[in-house]
């Protein structure tokens, strides 16, 4: 059962912190050149997953597999993980500032990259690092090699970081909030970015994000967390034209929108996330305007159309 | 009108519980909980425990070794009852520990407070100030001063308390430049709160680890300097008896009854370790890393 | 027409910085918010929005420049005044863990908060139950600490401790920000029917038109340190008329796949530049993509150009 063809197939991804199941058995595809959207709010389990997938975690338990290409990426042996982390799979993590080290050149760093996965001298790394550093609109490229993190704004030091998860031109490139730690036009600015890498590449992407708009413009296929689990799935322009599951209703309710609705009481989703790990049956239950007793059992994932899922006894 | 907020709230072990259970498990402080109260008990009980008086002399059994017969621990040069002198001399030598750490802590404190707080000149001045005494070692500066005042309890107690509190303002000093910056002391100071309330109702709660560990190491420090004086002459003088001047006299005596050493020696040690390994409890207990479970 | 209850006049805030450099945090601001007012003010970072909000209710001092407050200068306010100041003017914060002393329950932050300003024991106590209450949380959260509850419910104890003297004039200073999304309707819902009831003024900081648009009746942008744009709500937001408003409008991403992928989006050139090296002439410049010469030069001066819609451009977009 090795994914069935499509280049990443998650089944029963499970990611456990001592007894609390951060990621409850989660399941979702991929194909080559899809973008695939992750959405939810804090302690969802979006970022434990992606972490898991490249089995960057300290003290978790991970059940489940991840077929990436004929491999397990949760079965496989640290050495072959470490060929794929950065090799075929690429990853830009949340906080620019953090993500580089702070006492190596940025050239270097992506330098680094292209010597330890591509095997390039020293003169053939630097002249691919120039060319990286064009392609994400790093202005002058060749001064840039030789400057410091702590020398960059947040928005260079994030086209640097894609840069070096690109380098190796990955199959997949997992990117966990890569425009929440910047200003709203910068923001425009990366994400126009990222979306041009995936068409012109080839490549695909899973975008971890809260934001619900961002992955409006972004993605071809959106899946949403609640509390550790895919409560929907679906294409992108049908979860936002007809979303099924309560949660993915209340959460675009709520946003606030630019265009309409100034002067009215938002509508909200009563209460909050809190313990709902612990809960037996649909851990939406409690906050949800269509909770009943059969909501005492957790629902499956049901199928509502082409391609559409969600896990609710109660939607139609 | 208003949202209902969900009332659940998640059952949470309340911090001091925690804490505590923490300590506990921390075998070595579990047992110098112990010790220290033993000892304390005993010194405070000492007029109905103790065997005899501490001044009733007994020149038939005089250099008596331990276990003999009337002296359980042994009697000294004027057959004075060892156990006995041991029981009154922790009164002494425990009440001063406790009081110049009493003084440490209230100095230290507040000069690494108001200097972390109030920066600036007063800054500069406390710190230069704190810098320099760390830069003499605390005994020799002990005894510098102590040559020159009268000792008595509460002077010998000043004296080792206003010699140690350089090392807890240091730390006090970190935590509450850190700690300035944060909104809530902001929202205080917004209000019209006064520098000294602030201090001590907003910032002295969150450095309470610190200074919980820092009383404990230093009682244990001031007993260890209390019985260097003492030994040396400069402290408790006799015939109060300190643990520590008990050494005094035994000094002279070694080769003929080096029971009478042992004996405080034994004590201050027990001291000595006993808080050392309550602070070492509390410093496990109160980390905040440690905590995460 | 409300008076004015706060004023800016010609505020600066100057931080002086290693090598003989100035951070020019705010750089010249001159702003009226009247009583009972919503203003909103937005700008990226470096634009100085958190440090005209804290100016305003004295948490700073302005190097240039004062502030009114109903009139009169703050500085050098004496005894009765400035106990009437400290009541009157209030902050919600934006990180509620921080705003919060962890060592302390919800109710006794409060409490000491009405102490300081001289409430009894007793008053405070039961004011802090009142306040506790119009902010969502049931008395069984007075007793507890911040850690046991969760960011919303601790933002509602900073709003809590904000409203608790009966505040006329607040600041927010991104007050949703750090909060999840679906919290986020619940405390801007609880916001908005605080400031109904008691006829408070505040002013919203946020980096989020979205945000704001719920939330205020006028509309202030901040770039650099200085104000480019004011406007009423609709229109600000209908007929924006400086470039960085227009590109703020553009870049925010809406939850509708439909309008992405059709509508064009102002992309500025760049990034803003530091608050120590400002750009000469119009700050903006250097990453507008309507820039001629005179604006490399020449500091736009700030101009109604439509009824309440003041801005500062050489070359504003069509009304």
């Amino acid at each position: 059962m090795s994914g069935s063809g499509r280049l990443l197939a998650v089944e029963d991804l499970t990611v456990a912190f001592g007894p609390t199941k951060a990621v409850d058995r989660i399941s979702f595809t991929l194909d080559a050149g899809e973008t695939l959207g992750l959405v939810g709010e804090s302690g969802c389990g979006k970022s434990t997953t992606a972490m898991a997938l490249i089995r960057l975690l300290q003290g978790a338990e991970t059940g489940g597999h991840a077929w990436f290409e004929g491999v397990d990426l949760v079965a496989v042996a640290e050495e072959r993980m470490r060929e794929i982390r950065g090799g075929a799979i690429g990853m830009i993590f949340q906080d620019p500032a953090t993500a580089l080290h702070p006492m190596i050149r940025v050239g270097d760093q992506v330098a680094e990259t292209l010597r330890t996965h591509r095997r390039l001298g020293a003169k053939a790394a630097r002249a691919r690092t120039i060319e990286l550093f064009r392609q994400v609109g790093v202005a002058a490229p060749e001064e840039r090699l030789s400057v410091y993190p702590h020398e960059m704004s947040g928005g260079m030091c994030q086209r640097v970081i894609i840069a070096m998860a690109i380098a190796c031109s990955p199959r997949l490139l997992l990117a966990d909030e890569p425009t929440t730690a910047l200003d709203v036009t910068v923001q425009a600015q990366i994400l126009e970015l990222l979306h041009s890498i995936a068409r012109d590449g080839a490549m695909s992407m899973i975008l971890i994000t809260h934001d619900l708009g961002v992955v409006a413009g972004v993605t071809n296929r959106v899946a949403v967390m609640y509390a550790g689990v895919i409560v929907e799935t679906a294409p992108t322009d049908r979860l936002f034209a007809d979303p099924k599951h309560p949660y993915t209703q209340g959460l675009l309710r709520s946003i606030p929108r630019l265009d309409s609705g100034w002067d009215e009481d938002m509508p909200t989703i009563a209460g909050a996330v809190h313990d709902a790990h612990a809960l037996p049956g649909c851990r939406f239950a409690p906050r949800c305007p269509l909770a009943a007793e059969v909501c005492r059992e957790a629902p499956p994932l049901r199928s509502f159309g082409a391609d559409h899922q969600a896990a609710c006894w109660r939607a139609s | 009108m208003f949202d209902s907020v969900v009332g659940t709230l998640p059952a949470v072990t309340p911090p001091r519980r925690h804490a505590s259970r923490l300590f506990f498990r921390h075998r070595l402080a579990a047992l110098g909980l112990v010790v220290i109260v033993a000892l304390v008990l005993s010194a405070a009980f000492a007029p109905w425990l103790s065997p005899y008086n501490p001044d009733d002399l007994d020149m038939a059994n005089r250099y008596a070794p331990p276990l003999s017969a009337g002296h359980l621990l042994g009697s000294d040069d004027l057959g004075r009852d060892v156990l006995t002198r041991l029981m009154y001399a922790g009164q002494v030598s425990l009440s001063v520990g406790v009081a110049a750490m009493a003084v440490t802590v209230i100095v230290g404190f507040a000069i690494g407070a108001f200097a972390a707080y109030l920066g600036g000149w007063i800054d500069v001045a406390l710190m230069r100030v704190t810098d320099t005494m760390l830069c003499f070692p605390s005994v020799f500066l002990l005894l510098f001063v102590a040559a020159f005042v009268t000792p008595s309890l509460a002077s010998i107690s000043l004296m080792i308390g206003l010699t140690c509190w350089m090392e807890l303002a240091r730390v006090i000093y970190g935590q509450i430049r850190v700690l300035r910056s944060a909104d809530f002391v902001a929202a205080a100071r917004m209000v019209g709160a006064p520098a000294w309330r602030i201090i001590l109702r907003q910032i002295l709660p969150n450095v309470m680890a610190p200074i919980l560990v820092a009383a404990t190491l230093n009682t244990a420090n001031a007993i260890l300097l209390e019985s260097y004086i003492s030994f040396l002459g400069y402290g408790i003088q006799p015939p109060q008896a300190s643990w520590g001047n008990m050494l005094t006299n035994a000094q002279s005596d070694f080769l003929v009854d080096p029971w009478l050493a042992l004996m405080p020696g034994l004590a201050i040690t027990l001291a000595v370790t006993s808080f050392n390994f309550i602070g070492d409890g509390l410093r496990d207990a109160l980390d905040p890393k440690m905590s995460r479970r | 027409m409300s008076e004015a209850i706060v004023e800016a006049i010609g505020l600066a805030l100057h931080y002086k910085l290693p090598g003989n450099r100035l951070l020019r945090a705010v750089d010249g601001v001159d702003l009226t918010i009247g009583r009972g007012a919503t203003l909103g003010l937005v700008g990226e970072s470096g634009s100085g929005k958190s440090t005209l909000g804290r100016t305003l209710v004295g948490l700073q001092s302005p190097s240039e420049g004062e502030v009114r407050f109903e009139g009169e200068p703050v500085a050098g306010a004496r005894r009765a005044k400035l106990v009437r100041l400290r009541r009157q003017r209030q902050i919600v914060f934006q990180d509620p863990s921080g705003a919060l002393n962890p060592r302390m329950t919800l109710g006794d932050t409060i409490v000491e908060h009405l102490r300081v300003q001289g409430f009894s024991r007793v008053a405070a106590r039961e004011r802090a139950g009142e306040v506790l209450t119009l902010a969502g949380l049931s008395r069984a959260f007075s007793g507890r600490y911040p850690h046991e509850v969760s960011g919303g419910q601790r933002q509602r104890a900073v709003i809590a401790r904000a409203i608790s003297t009966d505040p006329a004039f607040i600041v927010a200073d991104e007050p949703v920000s750090a909060l999840d999304v679906s919290t986020r309707a619940q405390i801007m819902n609880l916001m908005r029917e605080l400031q109904r009831r008691s006829g408070l003024a505040m002013l919203f900081i946020s980096h989020d038109l979205s945000i704001v648009a719920h939330m205020c009746r006028e509309v202030a942008v901040m770039y650099l340190g200085q104000l480019v744009e004011r406007a009423p709500r609709d229109s600000l937001f209908r007929t924006p008329l400086h470039p960085y408003t227009a590109a703020l409008l553009s870049a925010i991403p809406a939850p509708d796949p439909v309008l992405e992928r059709t509508r064009t989006r102002i992309v500025l050139k760049g990034e803003t530049p530091d608050p120590s090296a400002i750009p000469p002439g119009c700050r903006f410049h250097t990453r507008c993509l309507r820039a001629t010469e005179v604006c490399t030069r020449v500091t736009p001066e700030t101009r109604m150009l439509l009824p309440g819609h003041t801005v500062a451009c050489h070359h504003p977009l069509e009304a």
